[in-house]
């Protein structure tokens, strides 16, 4: 379960002053669902995901995952989510076992289970043959695995991904797309960012649109479409941030 | 503060680290093997010049002296000098190289002997160039040597006896032992060459685990670990101070190593090493203790190197930035650790508080097998505490979310 009460986070910046990144964004992800963060480049879906994670304190307003606050209670919250972003690269002299190891022992982790884990998700993605090769020789494909299986090590409850295709090729992008439905399909609780449009229409329980820091529409797919009266969601998108001239302004920014 | 935490870091950074090409060049190969060519090396080089200068024959332009036969056939008779023509360019061959020195010799100068007439000889030479001095000095010599001749023969002439200018004779003799002559003569330059060494073991690592990881993209990935941000700088840390202190012993011991190497060769040398010896080349010796007491007192600085290299690296944003960030901090550091090794320069307390200075004092009196406790505890107690601000700064960093994320 992921509730955001109002979550408000502003960057001092010499240039532009204050700059408000997330501006009162409240929403609840539940179980076995979903929730598909949708946002140009730079909305604010990375600052409000490390908000969630705890890699960054709000300014105001307040998370809970898994039952945890995000501010009392960090450690527990980071316990309890896996977080896979395009941002979250591995240990490139380390072989795919050695940097899940890592992880499980950072977790708290006895080595036993970490082993058995191991042998779990290695068959699950089919990791055996590079498991004790060094992460920098490995392609794309091999180096997502490994980073699904870091973040899969301690099973958390809630999954974090952070524009988890972006810049890959269309077969791991769809062996991701693949996983994110398979933890959903295991009841874990799941918010997804992207700014992909189709990704959202097939993987998205329900979608809310963040543009300038601001959530401005939530709802599942059909809401949306009836809301504003559009069937294909580039053009509910659009809508939804007030026009193409309102897109092209934040981006310009 | 978890220490399971902590050491699962620390060990794995240190797999890391040492499947990291050039964190190992700089913590192994450097100190085993660069430092002793350097020193050893550069040594024999440098001493095997300024002997063979010493040695060679002085070329010197006599400029007049026709009517100085007898000095001037003297200086030539002298195998120290190798009189060379060229009156009338004396100071562009000079300049060039291919004379040391010239020596105007006045008119009349010999006959000037003999009445008491007071004539000057002028010595031309080029100073800061060391073949010009040594000559010039060599000329010094010859022509004071004269001088005190012609004296005595003035005196004799007057049947008046040659104490009469020299009432009394001045001897040297050396008192201090001799590990303390080594620790004088090399205890100044190991201090410096470990400072050094404890800083650029620690900057490749603290660069790497800081804002190499930021641009590897795995900063992020360690810090959606549960664990806490203080067990991360403290596994991290450990690490830097692993490789500050691993440069340290290497280099130590390799230094010590190529030492007796040295002295085996010597004494192995026989003939040559007696020559050796007899030509004033006397073995430095260092007091052993002096080695352990300079090791126990750069641990608090390398602390505060691996604190400092750690929060200033972890600042900059790619690995690249840090560089330039951290490699002007050689100079901040080399130049207290040269000062210490100026003349002069003495243990005080007011030299007791200054970082670096203060350690490159007290192990030249440590090498050289003098104890002075209580600089020592207060040099210490010093640097533990600015190796602790340095270390909170550290993890005050590692908190900040505008360091962690710099955009």
């Amino acid at each position: 379960m992921i509730e955001a009460h109002n979550l408000t986070k502003t960057f001092k910046d010499k240039k532009r002053g204050v700059i408000t990144a997330v501006d009162n964004v409240s929403f609840t992800c539940r179980p076995g669902q979903i929730y598909g963060l949708l946002g140009a480049n730079g909305a604010g879906k990375t600052t409000t995901l490390r908000l969630l994670a705890t890699l960054l304190q709000p300014t105001s307003g307040t998370a809970r995952l898994a039952g945890h606050d995000t501010q009392s209670a960090s450690e527990l919250v980071r316990a309890n989510v896996g977080f896979l972003a395009a941002s979250t690269a591995l240990y490139a002299r380390l072989t795919a076992r050695e940097m899940i190891t890592y992880f499980g022992r950072l977790n708290g982790m006895p080595d036993d289970a970490i082993k058995a884990r191991i042998r779990q998700l290695s068959a699950e993605l089919d990791m055996d043959e590079f498991l004790d090769r060094r992460c920098d020789k490995f392609s794309t494909g091999m180096k997502q695995k490994t980073s699904i299986a870091r973040t899969l090590i301690h099973d958390p409850a809630v999954m974090i991904f952070d524009e988890p295709t972006l810049g890959l090729d269309v077969m791991t992008a769809r062996s991701i797309v693949k996983f994110v439905r398979d933890c959903r399909n295991r009841g874990k609780t799941v918010i997804y960012s992207t700014h992909v449009m189709s990704e959202v229409e097939k993987l998205c329980d329900t979608i809310g649109i963040i543009h300038d820091g601001r959530l401005v529409a939530e709802g599942t797919l059909a809401e949306l479409q009836q809301r504003f009266g559009e069937t294909d969601m580039e053009e509910i998108f659009v809508k939804a941030v007030g026009g193409e001239a309102a897109l092209a302004a934040a981006l310009k920014n | 503060m978890n220490w399971k935490y902590i050491t699962t870091i620390y060990l794995k950074e240190l797999r890391d680290s040492l499947r990291d090409r050039r964190t190992l060049i700089s913590m192994i190969v450097i100190p085993t093997l660069i430092i002793p060519v350097l020193m050893f090396g550069v040594g024999t080089v440098m001493s095997k010049v300024i002997r063979q200068a010493k040695e060679e024959a002085t070329s010197v332009v006599i400029l007049n002296g026709a009517d100085s036969p007898s000095v001037v056939a003297a200086l030539k008779a002298d195998k120290k000098f190798h009189v060379v023509d060229g009156a009338a360019d004396y100071k562009q061959l000079i300049s060039d190289k291919r004379v040391r020195v010239a020596v105007e010799i006045p008119a009349g100068f010999e006959a000037s002997l003999k009445t008491s007439t007071p004539q000057t000889v002028m010595i031309y030479h080029y100073q800061g160039e060391l073949k010009s001095g040594l000559g010039a000095g060599e000329l010094d010599k010859f022509f004071r040597a004269l001088r005190e001749k012609t004296v005595e023969t003035r005196l004799t002439d007057r049947g008046l006896p040659v104490t009469l200018v020299k009432p009394f004779e001045i001897k040297w003799e050396n008192v201090a032992p001799p590990e303390k002559v080594g620790g004088n003569a090399i205890g100044g330059f190991i201090p410096y060459i470990i400072i050094i060494l404890s800083f650029t073991g620690a900057m490749y690592p603290a660069i790497d685990l800081t804002a190499g990881e930021k641009e590897r993209g795995t900063m992020e990935t360690l810090l959606c670990s549960p664990v806490n941000r203080l067990n991360i700088v403290l596994g991290k840390f450990l690490m830097v101070l692993t490789a500050s202190v691993t440069t340290i012993l290497l280099s130590l011991s390799s230094m010590a190593l190529s030492a007796v190497i040295g002295i085996m060769s010597f004494a192995g040398g026989g003939a040559a090493g007696a020559k050796a010896a007899a030509a004033g080349g006397t073995i430095p010796i260092i007091d052993p203790l002096g080695i352990f007491g300079v090791v126990a007192m750069i641990a608090p600085v390398a602390v505060l190197f691996a604190a400092l290299l750690l929060a200033i690296s972890l600042f900059a944003k790619s690995y690249k930035e840090a560089q330039s960030y951290v490699s002007p901090f050689i100079i901040v550091v080399i130049m207290p650790a040269m000062l210490g090794m100026l003349p002069g320069i003495d243990l005080s307390v007011k030299t007791s508080l200054i970082p670096i200075l203060n350690l490159s004092l007290v192990c030249k009196e440590m090498l050289s097998g003098v104890w002075h406790w209580q600089y020592i505890a207060l040099i210490f107690g010093s640097t533990t505490v600015y190796a602790a601000i340095a270390l909170a700064f550290c993890v005050r960093m590692f908190n900040r979310e505008d360091v962690m994320f710099r955009a």
